[in-house]
């Protein structure tokens, strides 16, 4: 499908937040801030929602808690089980540290895994790109438009709120 | 994004301890004297020698290795509570308080902004060093009168043919000896008070100067003093605490006490951020500085879990007697009567703020770090509790008098700091990463 989008560009980004403030403010709608860098306070500015990957952090760390100690107890309790140094078959706290380190790493992998592919980062996926200057020394600010949107009005807005050039583009991928 | 817009300016807030707010940590000093007068009356009429038959039996079944000369030496044990439970307290107290300027320096270091407006906090936590040294002479003075604390300050323990002979203790002279304890004790506390007032004093130049030089120089006093804490904490927590167990030893035992004064240092500043928050000051802290410090304590809530179980984890696989004997008092011995303690301790320093500071919402609220805080402090004090109280008291160990003199000591420390605080701004108006600070979002 295809879209089309109004593109503010920004040289600063203490003017871009400002114009992301305002914007919004004035009850447009915007798609997507492009930045070479993280802009911190952007998030908030853009109204984004906090991201749901602590959640999901949390239960693969307790898949991996629970496989390492399933393993564990099964291997040593009951397939095979062995004395070492004394010490009766389950025996807890020597299972403590290969517990924490699967749950670390079911933790981390899961988390990556999860991100890129939420983010779309995946193999032979091509990222569609507005305006190339945002991956050196741009800020790009789109905004979804159609037939009815007054593009006056929208350029005036943004170049009020500094932006250096207004532009618009069509993406077809979405 | 309203913090980034504001143009209000950030000025100096001054402290005023009202009379009611003094009164009320008389009163703690009050209550806990009262506390400490029933306990050691208590104590004294003689519910001892109930306790006596079950030190003796427990005596024998850990076969503690202090030699037969260690059986019942010293003050009677009202008396000897009460020192092990002054020296308990000055031992956590200081060492909290020294952790205001470890804080403070390690923030310089890092070049850390957001910390500035919590920075008169950390200052006036370490008012106690002085009077701290202090009691800490004092009280180990006292306690060479009859022993009472450290088994290796015996007359005679490190001489051949002497019947108090001990040849374990006699190959640990060489550190464990009174001239060379009190020179690293005086140094150690002397180094930390000195560099503490340093800190302070340029911090106060800055104040009514301005400029960055003071802040470069601090920097300077930072990491030097970083570099001596790091080689005289670990020394101090041998010194001050493990050698009450003077036969055992554990290489981890430096870490795990630092870690233990550590997080209750940063308890200690969070709950005093809170409570400076709800009287009406530190306008500027918001959620997100609080965010942080509930941050440092969950996580140094769990590197203190994690370097207590690689104390015990290394000792309970190599099960040697010399080194399980600790865990064994702790875990059984006395039939019994550290037992509970013992996993208390865990669950309150580790499970409790695990869980509850695990989400992202709880560590932006004041109700939810005040009562970790508070558990924390509450969890480290007995932790100390723990490592002090088998090695001296066996099985006479008690509470009364330990939270008696607790109080007391809460409420001078209290009286202090907040009269610390009082003294100069609580913003530090010229630090140049004040506005970083104010404008601190996570």
């Amino acid at each position: 499908m295809t879209k089309r989008f109004a593109l503010g560009i920004f040289d600063d980004e203490d003017v871009l937040l400002h114009a992301v403030e305002n914007v919004r403010e004035a009850g447009v709608k915007i798609y997507e801030v492009f930045t070479p860098f993280p802009i911190h306070g952007m998030d908030d500015a853009l109204g984004i929602e906090r991201s749901r990957l602590p959640i999901a952090a949390f239960f693969f760390g307790l898949t991996g808690l629970s496989f390492a100690l399933w393993m564990q107890i099964y291997m040593l309790g009951f397939d095979w089980p062995m004395i070492i140094g004394g010490k009766p078959h389950i025996a807890l706290p020597s299972f403590i540290p290969v517990s924490f380190e699967l749950t670390v790493l079911f933790c981390c992998h899961g988390m990556v895994i999860t991100f890129y592919t939420i983010s779309k980062l995946y193999p032979r996926w091509k990222t569609p790109v507005l305006d190339v200057r945002s991956t050196d020394d741009k800020f790009v600010v789109a905004i979804e438009v159609n037939e009815n949107t007054d593009m006056t009005k929208l350029t005036q807005l943004l170049r009020d709120n500094g932006a250096s050039e207004v532009n618009q583009k069509e993406m077809s991928k979405f | 994004m309203a913090t980034l817009t504001h143009q209000e300016s950030v000025t100096a807030e001054y402290l005023e301890v009202s009379p009611s707010a003094r009164k009320k940590f008389i009163l703690i000093i009050v209550a806990g004297a009262i506390v400490l007068a029933i306990g050691l009356l208590l104590a004294a009429l003689g519910i001892g020698a109930e306790h006596h038959e079950g030190a003796a039996a427990a005596h024998e079944a850990t076969s503690h290795g202090a030699g037969p000369a260690a059986g019942h030496h010293g003050s009677p044990a009202w008396l000897k509570r009460l020192i092990v439970s002054l020296w308990h307290n000055n031992v956590f107290f200081t060492g909290v308080s020294a952790i205001g300027t470890v804080f403070m320096a390690i923030q310089y270091v890092a070049y850390a902004g957001w910390s500035v407006l919590i920075k008169r906090i950390n200052e006036a936590l370490s008012a106690w060093l002085i009077p701290g040294l202090a009691l800490m002479i004092g009280i180990f003075l006292i306690s060479l009168i009859n022993h009472d604390i450290f088994h290796w300050t015996m007359p005679g323990i490190m001489e051949k043919g002497n019947e108090n002979y001990d040849a374990i203790i006699a190959g640990k002279s060489g550190f464990l000896n009174l001239p060379f304890y009190l020179i690293r004790m005086v140094l150690f506390l002397g180094l930390w008070a000195f560099f503490t007032k340093r800190l302070r004093d340029l911090s106060l130049a800055e104040d009514l100067n301005g400029g960055t030089e003071y802040f470069h120089k601090s920097i300077n006093v930072s990491a030097l003093f970083l570099v001596i804490y790091a080689v005289s904490s670990p020394i101090a927590a041998w010194d001050w605490v493990m050698s009450v167990d003077t036969h055992w030893f554990s290489t981890m035992f430096g870490w795990y006490v630092f870690a233990s004064w550590w997080v209750s240092g940063i308890a200690a500043v969070t709950l005093c951020t809170i409570f400076l928050k709800q009287a009406g000051y530190l306008r500027f802290v918001k959620e997100g500085h609080l965010h942080d410090l509930g941050k440092f304590m969950f996580g140094f809530s769990i590197f203190w879990t994690y370097v207590w179980f690689s104390q015990f984890m290394l000792i309970w696989y190599a099960n040697l007697p010399e080194e399980s004997v600790y865990y064994n008092q702790r875990l059984g011995g006395f039939d019994g009567r550290y037992t509970w303690m013992f996993f208390g301790n865990l669950v309150i320093n580790f499970v409790f703020p695990f869980l509850v500071l695990m989400t992202r919402d709880a560590k932006r609220q004041m109700i939810m770090l005040k009562i970790v805080s508070i558990a924390i402090l509450i969890g480290h004090w007995s932790d100390f509790y723990l490592m002090l109280m088998p090695g001296t008291m066996k099985a006479e160990n008690g509470f009364i008098i330990e939270i008696g003199t607790a109080l007391v000591f809460l409420g001078a420390f209290l009286l202090l700091m907040t009269k610390r605080l009082s003294q100069a701004s609580l913003v530090p108006v010229h630090h140049p990463f004040l506005d970083e600070s104010v404008h601190h979002t996570t």
